[in-house]
């Protein structure tokens, strides 16, 4: 049951993660947030910082990039190119993060990210797969949201239930 | 914390999407084995391997009770995969949060737009 208010995260595959979550709002200004530069900039930073630039070339083989100053200081890159534009629908595009780590190649650190929108009742259902190169770099991803779920005391045995769902 | 340390325990037993779902099943509570062969439509060899990797690892129980063994998922075993997903969805769920108060605004200024 996707809920408004909380994206939902799920592993399809050892390689995948699937974000969902639905908005209330009609479909072309859920794209037009996603895909101008200058509403990117207000809700990337899932407050964890400040973002200091969005460059988006919004075109088959156009590049994008966003950077953050996070509120610890350190600056975080991502960047990619777009591969697939179905306006108001679907867009696909690479996406490297910029901070790996001298050992892992370029490859192993882009993923290739799908998102897809769907209008129902004036409502917009935003689905985000994340197709990583392998298991290491899925599970690398996915701990680096993870520092700020440690301190949580949740009911455990109801929360395994949604988490695994 | 990194937990590189613990990916070859219960972070690996959870990857197989057949063992998530018999743990969703367990998490519904106790069962025997031949619940789950039921409910996953799987035989049962290969429900009982699945339950052996669960087991080792420490995220399933399992107790005997008469004549059968009734296998529970062990909570506390599986918190560091729930804390692991559970940061992300909640860096998502804020950055989330913020499109909707982009989304507000678009919404306010197309509906005056139409009002004009």
């Amino acid at each position: 049951m996707l809920t408004s208010g909380t994206a939902k995260v799920t592993l399809p595959t050892d390689e995948q993660i699937l974000i969902m979550r639905e908005f209330d709002a009609p479909r072309h200004l859920v794209w037009e947030a996603w895909t101008n530069p200058e509403l990117v900039k207000r809700w990337w930073h899932a407050n964890r910082g400040e973002v200091t630039l969005v460059e988006i070339d919004l075109r088959v083989g156009g590049k994008w990039r966003y950077v953050m100053v996070a509120d610890g200081g350190f600056e975080v890159g991502f960047h990619g190119e777009y591969r697939e534009i179905v306006p108001g629908e679907k867009l696909v595009s690479t996406e490297t993060y910029e901070g790996l780590p001298e050992d892992v190649s370029e490859e192993d650190g882009t993923t290739v990210n799908t998102a897809t929108f769907t209008e129902a009742d004036g409502r917009t259902t935003v689905t985000l797969l994340v197709q990583a190169p392998n298991k290491v770099s899925r599970d690398a991803i996915i701990a680096s949201g993870m520092e700020d779920g440690l301190q949580d005391a949740l009911d455990l045995l109801e929360q395994v239930a949604v988490s695994l769902r | 914390m990194a937990r590189a340390a613990t990916t070859a325990d219960a972070f690996n037993a959870v990857a197989e999407p057949r063992r998530r779902q018999i743990l969703d099943v367990l998490a519904g509570g106790e069962r025997p084995v031949n619940d789950l062969v039921a409910e996953l439509g799987l035989a049962q060899p290969q429900v009982s391997k699945h339950l052996r990797v669960l087991r080792e690892v420490g995220v399933v129980d399992v107790r005997e009770e008469g004549r059968q063994r009734l296998y529970r998922v062990n909570g506390r075993a599986l918190k560091p995969i729930h804390d692991w997903v559970k940061g992300y969805e909640r860096m998502w769920s804020e950055r989330f949060d913020q499109l909707d108060a982009v989304l507000q605004e678009l919404k306010d200024k197309e509906g005056d737009g139409n009002a004009d």
